[in-house]
């Protein structure tokens, strides 16, 4: 078997510049408006952004479903559009909640199918009891749970062996036991050599499986890196700490020694920004001792990737 | 343990195609509504049309009059209604767009409905002939020119129902599906002879896709007439406007 890796260097996905509007070409919603990121081979390289980010369409740009209005796609070195016959067998794809499946077949058919489609799949019985779905193998799908449905779909996206995957939110609706197994099965991906696109709105799973971390606002790159450079940049003048929600920051900060911010970054998580010394520390938990509140979690110099996020995307619903 | 380990790569077409006939044809005889309409509600109108006496048709036996019309139900309901209702809901449920990831092409798999199309057609036809032979059916004319016109009807009604699905909510596919069928249930020719019909809407009928079938398949099988050539070019019309349509404003997603 040639090395796979020659064709299109270490670069698993690379776009560039990505525009991609909906509705006319003037007035158009623009969904992502000149996105710019690269994806290696064999990481995990997850899509994160609120809702209505881009996070969906520039995946199906790198897919194949949707033509750029500008910018460049490079996926394994191909261009989705005009190589999509070459690049299809090399990549698997999971639509959101676990979409595309023939709701009437029942799951072992439909993935001893689509086996049948690829030159060297995978053993679909062992693929199954890899997947956990050794009890599900009479049921239709469109009677299966929504757990169920979406293993099926990721067992779908894997069964052709592919050099990469695009998995759109694959945990999305899991129990946790579902979760952590879908995390090993990612993790084992990875290291077997398999390049993986993510996008999900889970930090912990961004922060425990992601090689590189790219988030999206409003279809533009506010921040890429690992999950550590993302949360430790900027951190080292910061406490934070966890307690009742609405507490006067205000009088928070005016009680602590030298210029200092306090921000609540969700409802009972403070973040204090300042010179951490520790007679801010004492004057901090002296000020939550008058008031009677305890400060739970306190932790100096490290943000959450929540933290991260919502400080870049902002808290407002939307 | 299992490994996961790369290794792309596409099946041969002919394995792809095969394995999706193959799967789709297993579908489609599982489904319950499906079977109800391609083979049961055909299969049952035969028996008890041919056992009722209200049937006034002239000249011609009465079984001999029944089967063509029955084989053009049985390619309707088959390449027309249960293939735009099961392609509107497989759109509607993203069947089609993770497909189009697959490494079988699109038009690989319009092949391959095609291929189940005409499949579950030679299931229906052994079967509705089998019952006619039983019931003394004597058929005339050429089997080759039977089988190219069950062929054509169903490339002109498959182009309709690929149109539809692609087009339509499939909820109003469903219904849309539904209500033709039952309007050329009784305007097309297959049980109630087209010249019953005032003299005004007879070419209308006529050029309706089941009219046209179920006339071609009696000039052969009932009066033994080589190729009924205008039969012919009337289904390969409908089936030129239909894909040409589709192939313009089917929508996979």
């Amino acid at each position: 078997m040639p090395d796979l890796r020659a064709v299109g260097g270490s670069t698993a996905v690379e776009v560039s510049s990505l525009v991609k509007r909906y509705g006319g070409q003037r007035d158009g919603i623009v969904a992502v408006g000149g996105l710019t990121f690269a994806a290696d081979r064999a990481a995990i390289t997850a899509l994160l952004g609120p809702n209505g980010a881009g996070k969906t369409t520039t995946i199906e740009c790198c897919e194949g479903y949707r033509r750029p209005d500008g910018g460049l796609v490079r996926v394994l070195g191909l261009d989705p559009l005009h190589d999509g016959a070459a690049l299809r067998p090399r990549i698997g794809v999971m639509l959101q909640e676990g979409a595309g499946l023939y709701p009437a077949a029942r799951p072992r058919e439909l993935l001893r199918h689509l086996a049948r489609l690829h030159a060297h799949p995978l053993d679909v019985d062992a693929l199954i009891e890899r997947l956990g779905l050794g009890g599900t193998l009479r049921t239709p799908i469109r009677r299966l749970s929504g757990g169920q449905r979406q293993r099926v779909a990721l067992a779908a996206a894997l069964v052709g062996r592919p050099e990469l995957v695009f998995l759109d939110e694959p945990t999305a609706g899991l129990d946790p036991q579902a979760r952590r197994a879908t995390w090993e099965l990612m993790e084992q991906l990875r290291a077997d050599g398999v390049s993986i696109i993510l996008t999900t709105h889970l930090m912990d799973e961004v922060e425990r499986l992601a090689d590189h971390v790219v988030i999206v606002d409003q279809g533009r790159l506010v921040a890429e890196g690992s999950p550590s450079a993302l949360t430790s940049d900027g951190a080292e003048g910061v406490v934070q700490f966890e307690a009742q929600p609405g507490l006067d920051v205000a009088s928070l900060a005016a009680a602590l020694p030298g210029p200092a911010k306090v921000t609540e970054v969700s409802g009972g998580r403070y973040l204090v920004d300042g010179q951490v010394t520790p007679d801010l520390l004492a004057a901090l938990t002296s000020w939550c001792a008058a008031r009677g509140v305890l400060a739970q979690g306190l932790q100096v110099g490290r943000r959450t990737l929540e933290d991260v996020f919502l400080e870049l995307t902002g808290k407002q619903l939307r | 343990m299992i490994t996961l380990t790369p290794a792309p790569g596409a099946a041969t077409l002919p394995r792809m195609l095969l394995s999706q006939v193959a799967f789709e044809t297993r579908l489609v005889l599982r489904n319950g509504e499906q079977l109800l309409l391609t083979v049961i509600i055909p299969v049952v109108l035969l028996a008890l049309l041919a056992a009722i006496p209200v049937l006034d048709t002239g000249p011609v036996r009465k079984i001999d009059f029944l089967v063509p019309g029955i084989l053009a139900l049985a390619v309707m309901s088959t390449a027309f209604t249960s293939l735009a209702i099961a392609t509107g809901y497989e759109r509607r449920y993203g069947v089609l767009k993770r497909l189009a990831a697959s490494p079988l092409p699109r038009w690989g798999l319009l092949v391959a409905k095609a291929g189940t199309v005409l499949t579950v057609l030679a299931v229906q036809v052994m079967l509705v002939a089998g019952l006619g032979l039983a019931l003394g059916w004597r058929p005339h004319g050429s089997p080759v020119a039977v089988a190219g016109l069950l062929v054509a009807g169903t490339f002109a009604f498959g182009g309709l129902a690929m149109l539809m699905a692609g087009t339509l909510r499939a909820e109003a596919t469903l219904a849309a599906a539904n209500l033709i069928y039952l309007l050329l249930l009784g305007l097309g020719g297959i049980f109630v002879p087209l010249d019953r019909f005032p003299a005004g809407i007879q070419p209308i009928l006529e050029a309706t896709p089941t009219g046209s079938l179920a006339s071609g398949l009696r000039d052969v099988l009932v009066d033994g007439n080589g190729v009924p050539w205008a039969s012919l070019a009337i289904l390969g019309a409908w089936a030129v406007v239909g894909f040409t349509a589709a192939a313009r404003w089917f929508r996979w997603e």
